[in-house]
């Protein structure tokens, strides 16, 4: 979807395009590391400064940039952001460091922060690259911070560690382990889905995004 | 038309890359490399300190914990069968093993272990304080697991599991709760009812530890404490 | 010995990389519905993961004791190379194997599955042996979560399923309930 304004360029990442949730990239963190809230706020937070400080250098930079190498320099830079972030979070939290564990340096190969760039940041002016980078970032956030409280609250009976539901509560833990990241996403596509194709039955079908029900939407239309 | 464009636009509209001198391929990913290492070595260098004594004051604080709060302790090493406090030249101290001795009024206390093994999930790492004179566990504390949460986990939180490991006498049975003829037994633990296997794997490591380790560090403070 | 075995069962099935550890979920849930295609790109994986180990125990050994800090840099670039030498290889000497794994040799640079492998051999410090140990394993649990997934797929389209339920969110599910019977795995050699 072409951004005709800067707010646009904002927005469309947020929720139109989600990364996780419509375009369904950076799928290996948000499942892994959500678990808790407070794993998810870091997570985004250190994917956020990556995707910020990427796409700001990569748009500052694109007219010395050659076309052949253009895909090894955005590698390169988000993998510095990626090790900035890493030492940083190991410095200030390191228990979060510790639980997040090899994730954060994973977050390089997030193909949404390289999709970014060569989509984008490339091509824009530093302002408006800035705007899709917060966007983009806020967008995983939320699909990141929704999978870690469902998984926390309902696996450990917490939210950021302050119990929810009082001491008789039985934690239903599959949802901190494995199973339940896949289960939590599965069943939040399941309900996206649901609503887009009931609104869908009321609206054109141009305006929709990809992805979750698209072959539904191919089918009505 | 800029000159530093990399692509022509043709007649029909594509963007036809224009062909760049291998040097300036080199350049650019050069000078995006020197960048991106001045940065890190920047960060590395702000960083360090703070993670480094971090990772001092957690292992101070887990060695206080198993040998019972000693004043200080030396960080000795496992060479060549032998504990020395001193690693011979050329050797890495990244990936020498280490155990600690503590002291308390200047006599020495107990020393602090490091053992691993495979548990239920993965590997289970612990830290456990022995006395070589008593051959007693001196405290036990779990530093990583991945053990199931509400069950193998337990090996952390349950109190009166870790408790059992205080002054237990080596080699150390497991027996499942209840089973003990005599609570007082000076060589068993209870195991967690429904994490045997987590619990037999606390057991197992600081066994296998102390089948290899004992001995050196009887040795070692037969030497009088101060092997050079 | 012992050890190197369950090095290898524990990376293929307790803690498989996929469904365990939630690495190399592009490839497992974008596979297509073809039990083939999916043991192709399971073997290029072990193929592409038994390299990276072989590199990145040399990376560990000789080169960043002296530089921490570059280590996912350095990790990234020799991933890279190798899947560059790998395709060029693979083209030279096989160009049918070539054509059938297509679009996947490429991808497998994005594959959070070997970074991942590289990352965990590091932080676990496993030397030579253990790592390719680990690396075959990986990708043997790799393969087989891709061909269960395959296999599912191929069977779910012939069957009953509600058209407001097709897509990722079943996907997800299905992969959820493999997860779980995974689990049942755990325990494994752990004979105490």
């Amino acid at each position: 979807m072409r951004a005709r304004t800067p707010l646009q360029a904002f927005t469309r990442g947020v929720w139109r395009e989600n990364p996780v949730l419509i375009q369904l990239l950076g799928l290996c963190p948000a499942l892994a590391v959500t678990n808790s809230v407070a794993n998810s706020i870091a997570m985004s937070a250190a994917t956020i400064f990556v995707l910020l400080g990427s796409s700001m250098l990569v748009s500052a930079f694109k007219r010395w940039v050659p076309h052949d190498v253009r895909i090894s320099t955005y590698i390169l830079v988000i993998a510095t952001f990626v090790t900035v972030a890493d030492m940083s979070l190991q410095a200030i939290a390191p228990e979060i460091h510790k639980e997040l564990g090899a994730f954060v340096a994973l977050i390089v190969v997030n193909c949404m922060i390289l999709g970014r760039q060569e989509a984008f940041a490339s091509k824009r002016p530093v302002s408006r690259s800035l705007l899709d980078a917060l966007g983009t970032g806020l967008g995983f956030s939320i699909a990141l911070l929704l999978m870690g409280s469902v998984r926390e609250v309902l696996g450990n009976g917490t939210f950021l560690g302050y119990s929810v539901f009082g001491q008789n509560f039985e934690p239903w833990v599959i949802m901190v382990l494995p199973p339940g990241g896949f289960l939590t996403l599965g069943m939040i596509l399941l309900v996206l889905g649901w609503i887009q194709r009931r609104a869908q039955e009321r609206v054109t079908v141009r305006d929709w995004p990809r992805g979750v029900g698209a072959a539904a939407s191919r089918k009505a239309a | 038309m800029n000159a530093t464009k990399n692509a022509v636009t043709s007649a029909d509209g594509q963007s036809i890359p224009l062909s760049v001198s291998p040097w300036r391929l080199v350049a650019t990913l050069g000078g995006a490399g020197a960048v991106a290492g001045f940065l890190i070595v920047f960060v590395f260098g702000a960083t360090q300190p703070r993670i480094l004594a971090y990772k001092a004051k957690v292992l101070a604080a887990a060695i206080e914990e198993v040998l019972a709060a000693p004043e200080h302790y030396d960080t000795l090493f496992v060479v060549d069968g032998n504990l020395v406090s001193d690693l011979p030249n050329g050797a890495d101290p990244a990936t020498a093993e280490h155990v600690y001795l503590g002291y308390r009024d200047e006599r020495p206390v107990g020393f602090a272990v490091v053992a691993a093994k495979p548990g239920f999930q993965d590997v289970v790492r612990l830290i456990y304080g022995y006395d070589p004179r008593s051959h007693r566990v001196l405290g036990m504390l779990v530093l990583e697991s991945r053990e199931t949460p509400g069950l193998g986990d337990k090996i952390i939180k349950d109190s009166a599991f870790v408790a059992g490991f205080t002054g237990v006498e080596t080699p150390i049975t497991g027996l499942k709760s209840g089973r003990k003829e005599d609570p007082t037994a000076p060589g068993a633990v209870d195991m967690i009812t429904g994490a045997t296997i987590s619990s037999r794997t606390v057991i197992a490591a600081i066994n296998l530890s102390l089948e290899r380790l004992a001995p050196l560090m009887e040795a070692y403070l037969a030497d009088g404490g101060r092997d050079r | 010995m012992g050890d190197l075995v369950w090095i290898l069962v524990s990376a293929a099935v307790v803690n498989n990389f996929t469904l365990a550890l939630f690495l190399g979920l592009c490839p497992f849930l974008g596979v297509s519905g073809k039990v083939e295609t999916a043991l192709r790109m399971g073997l290029a994986n072990i193929f592409v993961l038994t390299m990276t180990s072989v590199a990145v125990s040399f990376l560990n050994a000789f080169v960043l004791p002296y530089a921490p800090y570059l280590r996912l840099i350095s990790f990234i670039v020799v991933i890279a190379s190798l899947v560059q030498i790998v395709e060029m290889a693979v083209k030279k000497l096989s160009p049918t194997l070539f054509r059938q794994l297509g679009i996947f040799l490429p991808l497998i640079t994005t594959n959070c599955a070997i970074l991942g492998l590289a990352l965990f051999q590091t932080n676990r410090g496993y030397g030579f042996v253990e790592g390719l140990f680990f690396a075959v394993g990986a990708g043997l649990g790799l393969t087989l979560a891709l061909v269960l997934m395959a296999s599912i797929r191929e069977r779910m389209e012939l069957a009953d399923v509600p058209d407001v339920a097709r897509g990722m969110g079943l996907i997800l599910i299905v992969a959820g309930a493999l997860s779980m019977a995974f689990m049942g795995f755990a325990g494994m050699l752990s004979g105490a």
